[in-house]
């Protein structure tokens, strides 16, 4: 019954408005340069498919590495941070800086020193940066969070640094790492479409661009395409990871219990 | 009786310069129940991790009069890794030294039955109760078959009736295998139970101030907490935690 209506409240509600949209776009006919109609966005997806589907492709293809890039130099710098302190107060305020600098302010720049013939480059990195941050504090935090006592009992035992690491303190840092991904996955996103604007028309051809090329061109139903794809993506970024959070945490985190248990 | 272990004239001060405790003299002896009591900050922790070679003492010496046994620690808390079941848990310490995974299995699969909980080799720490997780992590400690085994107020945490259930099993385990226990505690009736000594401590530095032998009967339960045996001895450790904690 409750899963039921966790599932069936916001689809009803999402066909209402759906459906009150369309009934007051005829209604008080408003231009659809402004507001188009649900139908008129469903005939867009049709009409346009080939072009939006490229453009999916290549907004997808570059989240999907972006992310993938960040998880590892993610990791691989906050173990790094985990083992050595020095590297850790070197590198920090860097990685800070990289983080606070307004991605749009970032992209010319970005984007001169790649050049314009390798757009795609320019677009992973900048929605690299975006991605990196909150797997590197996450992970960061989690290393350091393993239980002092079982470190001890790890050295008692004698462990190799190693060990400590590869047994204790990554398998600790998991959820850290999981909750960051779900923000990264987000963010990469987030940064790639940003990465397009600032790139410009003509180079990318991405989702960002489509939105930008059809609002040129008072394509309003093409926009709004687009933008529900790209919501449909964060959404499906978003689910895919809290799957993998549940599968990997469910036995034996606090986090994943069911509050009946 | 030969000595097992001995401080000599150990003290330590940490960093942030509180020094907890002073030219401590400790002989631990082979086979012995011993327990350190004393006030909070008395060193008690600070003494088991010297012991254990956690941390070096900043002036004095440990000696092991033969060569350093296995040392096994049981914490205050259960110190359980919650992604791993019970028997994995158990089987740490062999994994870490480096025994085969089927060997180590075998071992730690016996060492949670002998704890009671042969059955519950597959739970997660968090499916356990507080006793539960307790037995878990004394079965980790007995799985890589220690000479000493250092607790920290192991049972602190736990209701009366799990905490006498545990020392009762403590006591058997550590008879079974000859191992000598290093129990710190703040309870006086539980060292009363189970020790064959308690040497009491005094607080900010920590030094010994007393060091009681009880003549145990080897057998304990329940009825004995009612003798006057067991209420004489908890009656002089009490004595001596109160001279203790005014001095």
């Amino acid at each position: 019954m409750r899963r039921w209506l966790t599932n069936s409240v916001p689809v009803a509600l999402g066909i209402a408005v759906l459906l009150f949209w369309e009934w007051a776009v005829a209604h008080w006919q408003v231009p659809r340069f402004v507001l188009p109609a649900p139908s008129a966005i469903a005939k867009s997806f049709v009409d346009d498919q080939a072009q939006l589907a490229a453009a999916t492709w290549t907004t997808f293809r570059i989240v999907i590495e972006a992310f993938l890039l960040a998880l590892v130099t993610g990791v691989a710098l906050a173990i790094l941070f985990a083992q050595s302190r020095i590297v850790e107060l070197a590198l920090y305020p860097y990685a800070v800086i990289l983080q606070v600098t307004p991605i749009v302010a970032l992209a010319p720049l970005i984007i001169i020193w790649v050049g314009y013939e390798h757009i795609d480059r320019a677009l992973l990195i900048l929605a690299w940066i975006v991605a990196f941050f909150p797997i590197l504090a996450n992970t960061t935090l989690g290393l350091r969070s393993a239980d002092r006592n079982l470190i001890d009992l790890f050295r008692l035992y004698g462990a190799s640094r190693w060990q400590i690491l590869w047994k204790l303190q990554l398998p600790g840092a998991l959820p850290y790492l999981l909750g960051a991904m779900k923000i990264s996955g987000g963010l990469a996103l987030i940064g790639a479409v940003v990465a397009e604007f600032a790139a410009g028309t003509g180079t990318a051809t991405g989702l960002g661009w489509t939105i930008t090329e059809a609002g040129n061109r008072l394509h309003i139903e093409t926009m709004f395409a687009a933008l529900a794809i790209l919501s449909v993506l964060g959404v499906a970024i978003f689910f895919l990871l809290s799957a993998l959070e549940w599968a990997l945490l469910h036995r034996w985190h606090e986090s994943a219990v069911s509050p009946q248990e | 009786m030969t000595s097992l272990v001995s401080l000599r004239g150990v003290s330590k001060t940490f960093d942030s310069g509180t020094q907890a405790i002073a030219a401590l003299d400790l002989d631990v002896r082979v086979g012995e129940f011993l327990s350190l009591v004393g006030p909070s900050g008395c060193g008690k922790s600070t003494a088991l991790r010297i012991i254990a070679g956690l941390i070096a003492p900043t002036a004095g010496s440990v000696e092991w009069p033969s060569s350093k046994p296995e040392i096994g620690f049981v914490f205050q808390e259960p110190t359980l890794m919650p992604w791993r079941s019970a028997l994995d848990n158990a089987r740490l310490p062999l994994e870490l030294k480096g025994i085969s995974r089927g060997d180590a299995e075998a071992r730690s699969r016996q060492a949670l039955a002998r704890v009671g909980l042969g059955e519950f080799g597959h739970a997660y720490p968090r499916e356990l109760s507080g006793g539960m997780k307790m037995r878990v992590s004394i079965a980790r400690a007995i799985a890589a078959e220690p000479k000493l085994l250092l607790m920290d107020e192991p049972f602190a945490a736990l209701d009366e009736l799990t905490r006498q259930s545990l020392n009762d099993d403590l006591l058997k385990l550590a008879r079974e295998d000859g191992i000598t226990v290093i129990f710190v505690t703040h309870s006086v009736y539980e060292s009363a139970y189970l020790s064959d000594r308690v040497v009491v401590m005094t607080p900010r530095p920590g030094r010994v101030t007393a060091d009681i032998t009880i003549a145990q009967p080897a057998e304990r339960s329940a009825a004995y907490r009612l003798t006057s045996q067991f209420t004489d001895a908890a009656g002089k450790i009490s004595a001596a935690l109160g001279h203790a904690m005014a001095a």
